[in-house]
C-alpha cells in the first residue's frame, strides 16, 4: 500500500502558512500582522483543499478571511491610538510564555511521533458532498444548527451592544 | 381556812376571749394609721389614739365581768386560745393568748390608765409640733403593752416585751434633737437589752426543756404540772434545778425592763422623755411588765418549793428587791429634780413589787403593781401639771407655794403622796401592808422585811421633802405659776379618786383582789383586820410613816430656802449627801468598767475585722487577681501568641496566594497553558503504562 | 522515528501553528493580537480535525467536517464578541496594551 508521502505541495503550504503565522505573531505593525494572518488563513484553506475537505476550504475562506480578518483589521483601525508601545511590542514575560509554547508544541509532537502504531497506514478518501453536507445540517445536526444560529445572533447582539457608542460616555 | 377554788380545766373559749386579740391589735392598727397622717391632723390623731384605746378598754372591761362572774359563781376562769405559727417537721411554734384573773386585771388597768394619760396628753403636748408623731408611738406602745398582758406564749410575750422596749425608746428620745434625749433613749434601749439576753436564754432553755413555750394548754403548757416536774427533774449548776435556773434568767430581763439593781441605771434618765411619757410608760405600765412577768411565770419560780417555802429563784427575786427598795429610796432623799426623785421612786417601788412577789406570791405583788399604777401615774402627771404651770421648770428648789397657785393640781398630788407613803385608807397602805405581812412570815430570812420597813421610812420622809419644797413655802421661781387647764386636771381628779379608794379592794377584812387573783374565795370579814400579825404589821407601819413624814417635816416644814443655798442634810452630812445626790456613783462605775470594757472591744473587734477579715478577704482578692494576671499573660502569650499567629500565617499565605491573581490575562493563559502541558504529561504516561 | 506519515505531518503542521498561535498570545502586548493568536490556535484545531477526518477511521462520514465547520462558525463569533470588547475597554482606558490592565488583581 502506497503511504502517501508528505508532498512538495503540502511542504510549500505548510511553509507559507507558518511563515504567515510567524510574521502574524512577530511584526511590530498590528496592520501588518493581520494580513500576515490573513496568509496564514489563505494557507490553511489551501490544506483543507488538499484534505478533500472542500466545503470546510471553502467555509474558511468566507468565514475567516472574508468575515475575521476584516473584522481584525476593522478592529486594529478602531484603537489605532495606542499605537507601538514605549516599552516593546512584547510584554515583560515573554520568556515564560515563549518557554510555556515551546513546552506544548513538544509534548503534542512527542504525542503524535511517538504513536504511530494505533494510527491505520491509508484510508480511503471520504466522499462528502454537498449535498449530504444540507441533508445532515437540515437533519442530523439540526439542533446544534440551530443553537449555532441562536449564538451568532447573541453574539452579533452583544457585540453590537458592546462596542456601539454610549451617548456621552468616554470618547 | 378559805376554800381553794382551782382552775377549771378549759373546754372552750367563751366569745370574749376569741375577741381578746383584738385588745392589742385595735390600738396596733389605729397607730399604723396615725402614721400616715400627715402633721396638722391633730384632732384625727388624738380620735384615733383615744377611741382605740377606748375600744381596748371596753373589751377590757368586758373580759374583766366575764372572769368576775365565771369567779363568783365558783369557777374560776382560765381562757386560752393557742394557734400553730410556725411549724417546722414536726416541731410546732405555737402562740395564744390568755384570759385569766392575773391578764384581765392587767388588762383593765393598763386601758385605763392609758386612757385617763392619753386624754392628759392631748392638754399637755398641744403646744408640741409633733403632736402626731407623740400619738402614734402611745398607740403602738399601748398596743405592744396589752400584747405583753394577754401573751399566752414566752414567745408572743417576748415580742410584744421587745416592741414595748422600742416604743419606750421612740418615746424617751421623742425630742432626739435634744442630745441628752437621745442619749437616755440609747441608754435605755441598751440596758434593757442586756436583761433580755438572760431572758432569752431562759426562753430557749425552757423551750428545750418542756418542749413548749406556751403557759397552759389544757396540761400541756409549761406553766403546768406536767412541765414543772419535768423541769424540776432536771439538774443545771450551782445546785439548781432547771426550773430555778430558768426563772433567774428569766428574771434578769425583768430586771432590766423594771428598773432592779443593777440595771435601774436607765430609769432616771429616761425622764428626758416628755412627762406623759414618763407617766404611762415609766410608772404605769412597762416597768410593771417585768413584775407582770415575774407574776406570770410565778408557777416556774415556785416549783419545787415545799408549803410555805421559798425557792433559790424567789430568794434572789426578794433580796433583789428588797435592796433595790433601799437603795433607791436612799437616792432619792438627794435628788432636786421633780421627776428624777419620782423615777426613784419608783425604782423603789418595784424593788417592794419583787419582795412582794418573791415573799407573798402572785397576789401581793399584784395588788401593789396595780395601786402603785394609779397612784404613781397620778403623781407623774401632777408633776407634769407643776411643770407646765412653772413654765417648763423642774427643780424642786425653784419652786415653792404652789399649794395656793395651783390648788387642784395640790389636792390631787397630796392623794397621790399620801398613798404612796402609805397613810392608812389610802390605796398604798393596803398595798404595801399586804407585802410586809406576807414578808413577815417568810421562812428564810425576816432581813428583807426589815429592809422594806426602812424604805417605808424613807419613802415617807422624800416625798414629804419633795411635797414640802414644791407646794409649801415661798415661791422661788421666776414668773408667777397658774394651774393646768382641764383637760388636764380632771384626769388627775380621777386617778386620784382610785388613789383613795382601790385599796379597799385588797384590805385584809375584804381579801376580794387576793382571792380574785387566784381564784380563791374572798369573803368579807372584818375579823381578818384583827388577827394579830396583820394588826402588828400595820401599826408598825404606820409608825415607820409617820416617823419619817415628821422628820422632813420638822427639816424642811416652814422653811423656804433660796435655791443656791445648800440643802439641810447637805450641811449636816456633806459626803453622805454627795454620794447620794451623784446616786452613788453607779453610772460612772459602769462607765469606767463596763463601758470602758465594750469600748475596747469594740476596738478590738474593729482591728480584727480591717486587719485579720480584711486581710483574709483582700488575700483571697490578691490570690484571684494574680490568678487573673495568669491568664491574661497565658491568654495574651500562649493564645494570642497561637492562635492570632495562625491567622497572621493564614493571612500572609492568602496574601501570597492571591498574587497570582495578578489580573494579568497572559499570566492566567500561561497558568493554564502549564497546566495542559502537565495533564497531558500524565495522561500519557498513564496510558503508556 | 521512522517514517513519518502524512497524518503525522498534518498533526505536526497543527502543533506548531498552535505553539505558534500560543506564543504570540502569550507574549505579545496588544490585546489584539492576543485575539489573533488565539484565532491561530483555532485553526489548528480545525485542521487536526479534517486531518483526523480524513486520514483516521470514519464509521460516520460526516461527523469531523461537521465538527470543524460548527468550528469555525463559533469562533467567528467569539471573534466578533472578542473584538467587541477590546474596542469598548479601549474606548476607557485608551490603551489596548495587557500589561496596564490589571483592575481584576486579586
Amino acid at each position: 500500500m502506497r503511504v502517501p508521502a508528505m508532498t512538495i505541495v503540502f511542504y510549500v503550504i505548510a511553509a507559507i502558512t507558518v511563515a504567515g503565522a510567524l510574521a502574524a505573531m512577530l511584526l511590530k505593525n498590528t496592520v501588518h500582522c493581520a494580513l500576515a494572518l490573513t496568509v496564514a488563513f489563505a494557507g490553511l484553506a489551501i490544506q483543507f483543499l488538499e484534505l478533500d475537505a472542500q466545503f470546510a476550504g471553502f467555509a474558511q475562506i468566507l468565514v475567516y478571511i472574508g468575515a475575521v480578518a476584516i473584522l481584525v483589521v476593522f478592529a486594529i483601525l478602531l484603537t489605532r491610538g495606542s499605537e507601538t508601545p514605549k516599552e516593546g511590542v512584547f510584554s515583560k514575560t515573554w520568556l515564560a510564555g515563549l518557554a510555556i509554547a515551546a513546552m506544548v508544541f513538544a509534548v503534542l509532537s512527542w504525542a503524535v511521533l511517538n504513536s504511530t502504531s494505533s494510527l491505520p497506514g491509508d484510508s480511503p478518501k471520504p466522499t462528502v458532498s454537498v449535498l449530504e453536507i444540507g441533508n445532515a445540517l437540515m437533519g442530523r445536526y439540526v439542533l446544534p444548527l440551530e443553537i449555532v444560529a441562536v449564538l451568532l445572533t447573541s453574539a452579533l447582539i452583544g457585540a453590537v451592544i458592546v462596542a456601539k457608542h454610549e451617548k456621552g460616555s468616554a470618547k | 381556812m378559805q376554800a381553794t377554788i382551782s382552775f377549771t380545766p378549759q373546754v372552750g373559749a367563751s366569745a370574749i376571749t376569741q375577741l381578746l386579740w383584738l385588745i392589742p391589735a385595735v390600738p396596733v392598727v389605729a397607730s399604723g394609721v396615725i402614721a400616715l397622717l400627715k402633721q396638722p391632723k391633730r384632732k384625727t390623731a388624738a380620735t384615733l389614739a383615744i377611741g382605740s384605746l377606748g375600744f381596748s378598754l371596753l373589751l377590757a372591761l368586758i373580759a374583766f365581768g366575764h372572769v368576775v362572774s365565771g369567779w363568783s359563781h365558783g369557777n374560776a376562769v382560765r381562757e386560752t386560745v393557742n394557734f400553730s405559727w410556725i411549724r417546722v417537721g414536726t416541731t410546732n411554734i405555737d402562740l395564744g393568748w390568755v384570759l385569766d384573773p392575773l391578764s384581765a386585771a392587767m388588762l383593765v388597768m393598763v386601758c385605763f390608765v392609758g386612757l385617763l394619760i392619753f386624754i392628759y396628753s392631748t392638754g399637755y403636748m398641744a403646744h408640741d409640733e409633733n403632736f402626731t408623731r407623740f400619738f402614734c408611738f402611745l398607740s403602738l406602745f399601748a398596743g405592744a403593752m396589752l400584747g405583753v398582758v394577754i401573751a399566752n406564749s414566752l414567745l408572743l410575750l417576748f415580742m410584744c416585751w421587745e416592741l414595748v422596749g422600742l416604743t419606750s425608746y421612740l418615746l424617751i428620745g421623742f425630742w432626739y434633737y435634744k442630745p441628752a434625749a437621745a442619749a437616755a433613749a440609747k441608754k435605755a434601749f441598751l440596758t434593757t437589752r442586756v436583761g433580755d439576753i438572760f431572758f432569752l436564754l431562759g426562753m430557749v432553755w425552757l423551750a428545750s426543756g418542756t418542749g413548749t413555750l406556751l403557759f397552759y394548754n389544757n396540761g400541756g403548757g409549761s406553766m403546768e404540772a406536767g412541765a414543772l416536774a419535768s423541769l424540776l427533774g432536771q439538774h443545771a449548776a450551782w445546785g439548781l434545778t432547771a426550773a430555778g435556773a430558768i426563772g433567774l434568767l428569766i428574771f434578769c430581763g425583768a430586771a432590766g425592763k423594771s428598773g432592779q439593781f443593777p440595771l435601774h441605771v436607765w430609769l432616771p434618765d429616761a425622764m428626758e422623755g416628755p412627762t406623759p411619757v414618763s407617766a404611762l410608760i415609766h410608772a404605769a405600765t412597762m416597768v410593771a411588765a417585768g413584775v407582770y412577768l415575774i407574776a406570770r411565770v410565778y408557777p416556774l419560780m415556785a416549783a419545787g418549793s415545799l408549803l410555805g417555802g421559798s425557792t433559790t429563784a424567789l430568794t434572789v427575786v426578794t433580796w433583789v428587791g428588797a435592796f433595790t427598795a433601799v437603795f433607791a429610796a436612799l437616792i432619792a432623799i438627794a435628788q432636786d429634780d421633780i421627776k428624777r426623785i419620782l423615777a426613784y421612786s419608783t425604782i423603789s417601788q418595784l424593788g417592794y413589787m419583787m419582795a412582794g412577789l418573791g415573799m407573798g406570791g402572785v397576789a401581793v405583788g399584784m395588788f401593789h403593781l396595780i395601786t402603785h399604777a394609779f397612784f404613781k401615774a397620778l403623781l407623774f402627771m401632777g408633776a407634769g401639771s407643776v411643770i407646765h404651770g412653772c413654765h417648763e421648770e423642774q427643780n424642786i428648789r425653784k419652786m415653792g407655794g404652789l399649794k395656793s397657785d395651783m390648788p387642784l393640781t395640790f389636792v390631787t398630788y397630796a392623794a397621790g403622796m399620801l398613798a404612796l407613803c402609805g397613810v392608812p385608807i389610802f390605796a398604798g397602805f393596803w398595798s404595801k401592808d399586804g407585802i410586809l405581812e406576807a414578808g413577815s412570815h417568810w421562812s428564810v430570812s425576816k432581813g428583807p422585811v426589815a429592809l422594806l420597813v426602812f424604805g417605808a421610812m424613807l419613802t415617807a420622809f422624800y416625798m414629804t421633802r419633795q411635797v414640802v419644797y414644791v407646794f409649801f413655802g415661798h415661791w422661788r421661781g421666776h414668773k408667777p405659776a397658774h394651774e393646768s387647764p382641764a383637760v388636764m386636771t380632771i384626769p388627775l381628779a380621777i386617778l386620784a379618786f382610785f388613789a383613795f379608794v382601790l385599796g379597799l379592794f385588797g384590805t385584809p377584812a375584804w381579801p376580794w383582789f387576793q382571792g380574785f387573783v387566784s381564784g380563791r374565795e374572798a369573803p368579807l370579814e372584818i375579823r381578818g383586820l384583827f388577827e394579830s400579825n396583820v394588826l402588828l404589821v400595820m401599826g408598825e407601819s404606820i409608825g415607820f410613816v409617820f416617823v419619817g413624814i415628821v422628820l422632813a417635816w420638822w427639816l424642811y416644814g416652814g422653811k423656804s430656802p433660796k435655791p443656791d443655798t445648800p440643802d439641810v442634810l447637805e450641811k449636816a452630812a456633806p459626803l453622805p449627801w454627795a454620794w447620794l445626790r451623784n446616786r452613788l456613783y453607779i453610772d460612772e462605775i459602769y462607765g469606767v468598767t463596763l463601758i470602758a470594757f465594750y469600748a475596747w472591744w469594740a476596738r478590738v473587734a474593729d482591728w480584727c475585722d480591717r486587719r485579720v477579715w480584711g486581710g483574709a478577704v483582700s488575700g483571697v482578692a490578691i490570690i484571684f487577681r494574680g490568678w487573673a494576671q495568669l491568664n491574661r499573660l497565658l491568654d495574651a502569650n500562649v493564645v494570642d501568641g497561637t492562635f492570632d499567629k495562625g491567622c497572621e500565617e493564614l493571612s500572609t499565605g492568602g496574601g501570597l496566594l492571591s498574587r497570582v491573581q495578578s489580573g494579568q490575562v497572559q499570566a492566567y493563559l500561561r497558568w493554564l497553558a502549564f497546566a495542559v502541558v502537565v495533564l497531558a504529561v500524565i495522561l500519557i504516561w498513564s496510558s503508556r503504562a | 522515528m521512522g517514517h513519518v506519515t502524512a497524518l503525522q505531518g498534518y498533526l505536526l503542521l497543527a502543533a506548531l501553528l498552535f505553539a505558534i498561535g500560543l506564543a504570540g498570545a502569550l507574549t505579545r502586548r496588544n490585546a489584539i493580537l492576543v485575539l489573533i493568536g488565539i484565532e491561530l490556535m483555532l485553526n489548528a484545531a480545525n485542521l487536526n480535525l479534517i486531518a483526523f477526518w480524513r486520514y483516521g477511521p470514519h464509521p460516520e462520514a460526516l461527523t469531523g467536517m461537521m465538527f470543524a465547520i460548527f468550528s469555525i462558525a463559533v469562533a467567528a463569533a467569539e471573534a466578533a464578541v472578542g473584538l467587541g470588547l477590546v474596542i469598548h475597554i479601549y474606548r476607557f482606558t485608551q490603551t489596548t496594551d495587557l500589561d496596564q490592565m490589571n483592575r481584576m488583581k486579586g
